[in-house]
């Protein structure tokens, strides 16, 4: 599958602030992009921007397969995993209660609950509320919806910061499987990933930018 | 193929099941609407006086402002808490459209709350001296009632999302859309009591359910999604 | 046209220099208007009461027109994203509030002499209540959201389905009225109207209008300056 999502001089504004500006970025299958920046700079705008959870400013964010180009809804409804810094965790649910949820939800199969609850190692952790968990195992209990349901692009919003070393690799490896397998990975970061990603640098738009965006 | 055309009905089941649970059990569920309607009931004789005309000639108004004030209690918890957890950024990418999802949601609140204060509502107004033979007409005019209560209170609820004012904002937003169903509602009973015909207060109160049903999902989606983007 | 002037630059470039003459008209109305009400002759049965109609209805015209465009507004804010309808809409919002008031104040004030009540319960003088409360709820609303972009959206689609409601409410609380009142109250503004007392009431009104306009323009533009100034403030943070 070559699958490619392609931001084609988009602009994105948090309120009335011009975050990003005349941004281009071609992302094809089994590429990893890490973007940086400072904090306040739109990494995670930019992130739920590609998710489709509003539409740019200016610009056009796309995608397409071998079958020619893909539409939006069904990109967003079907093709998108995306990982925020909250961890979408009901705290009175128990971590199978909210799983199973996901599961059900995202029309995934058995079999995938069964093999993420394996490889991700949370069979200790399914019979606690999920407000029990530490904030590195909520982080992992969110990495299992990657592999419950089976989506090529991830957007994932800081995915490493909670995690202890042993669990970074875990999640390493998950994170390499998947781009060997034709995925990607799209990860805003402060540290760098522990494998080979494209960087993208954010920084704020000029002001004179602001400005012209402040006119229309 | 045959997958994708079961998605939607499939996790909108789901989804239902999840809410339902989370409101018969989030925040102690029904009980803290129900005990507010009961101490709003007990409230009216102790301000009123216990002589039983006024109380009965009162009774069916009153409850209907109380089953309106009621409704308001559960609104706040309505999105407010998935919203917080981040839920809606998995919702958002399943196969539902954000109006079905807000729909859903006060669906499953309305069953977990709304529904069980309608249920009281032909209690209450007997308690406060109604003859026992209007409780069945009490009852549907307060199924349909607390109906409208629920999806009108959504778009309150959903449009004052994340303010952190939280119940107040929903109240002073929503109370003014609560009056046609609690002019028709208490009208209604009115009217069963002084034995007039019922039918025309009743298919008001219907028509203004099925105006909620199809308004609220519209403007709640439009909220939902500003305030999630 | 419309869109040209959708434009915040263009639309306060086109309308600063119109605002003072828009705000003279509105004077000048207002002494004609004034005028016209003393000198028109007493109601015959009212007497030098009626003269209170002179402010409460067009008052009360006001309160229907400034909430009929504030959802216009809306409209075009939420389907167009026209930022300038967004601040038209916000604008419009605390005058029509005030309007409001003006018409419950003047309304009350009038039954007094009228029906020896302060306050009576018709259909008319409920309606407005809900429409004050609706101004109260947006306002309150817009109060409430930090975001700008956000606060403009839901508080159009609030006065949206406000406006979709209001006829809803009217039509529910005249039939509570016929429910609750066998017979109708004195209306307030009959249709048959004594053409010198139909003078001072045009004029009262066309003054009224003005003066929304030229206090809308003034908001208007003034909730563009701060726009500019907080965005680029917050630009300036990042330097």
């Amino acid at each position: 599958m070559s699958l490619s999502v392609t931001l084609d001089n988009i602009s994105l504004r948090k309120g009335y602030n011009l975050l990003i500006s005349n941004l281009n970025l071609e992302v094809g299958s089994g590429d990893a992009i890490s973007l940086t920046g400072q904090n306040g700079v739109g990494k995670t705008t930019l992130l739920r921007a590609i998710a489709g959870f509003f539409s740019p400013h200016a610009g056009k964010i796309s995608a397409s397969d071998a079958g020619g180009p893909i539409d939006p809804v069904r990109f967003r409804t079907e093709l998108i995993h995306y990982l925020g810094h909250q961890d979408a965790l009901s705290p009175t649910r128990t971590t199978e209660q909210e799983l199973r949820f996901q599961a059900q939800y995202l029309n995934a199969n058995e079999n995938n609950y069964q093999f993420a609850v394996q490889y991700l190692n949370l069979s200790p952790l399914l019979d606690l509320e999920t407000r029990l968990l530490s904030a590195g195992q909520k982080r992992r209990v969110s990495f299992a919806r990657l592999l419950i349901a089976q989506r090529p692009v991830w957007l994932l919003d800081e995915p490493m910061s909670p995690l202890d070393a042993d669990q970074r690799d875990v999640a390493a490896r998950l994170m390499q499987d998947h781009l060997s397998d034709g995925g990607i990975i799209i990860a805003a970061v402060h540290d760098p990933l522990p494998f080979e990603t494209r960087i993208v640098h954010l920084t704020r738009p000029d002001i004179s930018a602001q400005e012209v965006a402040l006119v229309d | 193929m045959s997958t994708k055309i079961n998605a939607g009905p499939h996790a909108a089941l789901s989804l239902l099941k999840r809410d339902l649970s989370l409101s018969l059990t989030r925040g102690g569920g029904p009980l803290l609407a129900v005990g507010f309607y009961l101490t709003l009931m007990a409230m009216i004789p102790l301000s009123l006086g216990s002589d039983s005309g006024t109380l009965s000639r009162v009774a069916p108004g009153l409850t209907w402002l109380c089953l309106a004030l009621a409704s308001l209690l559960s609104l706040e918890r309505l999105f407010e808490r998935d919203y917080e957890d981040g839920l809606f950024d998995i919702l958002r990418l399943g196969p539902l459209p954000m109006e079905v999802i807000a729909l859903l949601k006060c669906l499953a609140q309305w069953l977990g709350t709304g529904l069980m204060l309608a249920v009281l509502t032909p209690f209450v107004m007997i308690i406060l001296g109604a003859p026992v033979d209007a409780a069945f007409i009490s009852l549907i005019a307060a199924i349909l009632g607390s109906l409208s209560f629920a999806i009108i209170g959504g778009i309150g609820a959903s449009l004052s999302l994340g303010t952190r004012k939280g119940g107040v904002l929903i109240a002073l937003l929503v109370l003014p859309f609560y009056v046609p169903p609690v002019i028709f509602g208490a009208g209604l009973m009115q009217a069963y009591l002084t034995g007039a015909p019922v039918v025309q207060a009743l298919s008001l109160l219907t028509a203004y359910a099925l105006f909620a049903l199809a308004l609220g999902p519209i403007a709640m989606g439009a909220a939902l999604k500003s305030a999630l983007n | 046209m419309i869109t040209w002037l959708a434009n915040p630059e263009r639309f306060t470039r086109v309308f600063a220099p119109i605002r003072p003459y828009i705000g003279g008209l509105a004077a000048a109305l207002f002494v004609w208007g004034l005028y016209l009400c003393f000198a028109s002759p007493e109601d015959y049965q009212q007497g030098d009461t009626v003269r209170i109609m002179y402010l409460h209805v067009p008052a009360a015209w006001m309160a229907m027109m400034v909430y009929l465009i504030m959802g216009i507004a809306s409209f075009f804010g939420l389907i167009f994203r026209h930022a300038l309808a967004d601040a038209a809409a916000k604008a419009a919002a605390p005058i029509g509030a005030v309007f409001t008031a003006l018409a419950l104040i003047t309304g009350s004030l009038w039954g007094k002499p009228m029906w020896g009540t302060w306050w009576e319960w018709d259909g008319r003088m409920t309606s407005v209540l809900v429409l004050f409360l609706f101004y109260i709820g947006y306002i309150a609303l817009h109060a409430s959201i930090d975001d700008e972009v956000r606060a403009a959206k839901s508080t159009a689609i609030l006065a949206l389905v406000g406006l979709v409601n209001l006829p809803i409410i009217k039509f529910s609380v005249d039939w509570w009225n016929t429910l609750h009142q066998g017979t109708s109250v004195v209306r307030m503004d009959g249709p048959t109207i004594a053409p010198d007392m139909l003078w001072p009431l045009l004029v009262m009104a066309l003054a009224f209008k003005a003066l929304f306009v030229w206090l809308w323009l003034v908001r208007i533009d003034a909730e563009i300056i701060t726009r500019r100034y907080r965005t680029l403030r917050a630009r300036l943070s990042f330097q």
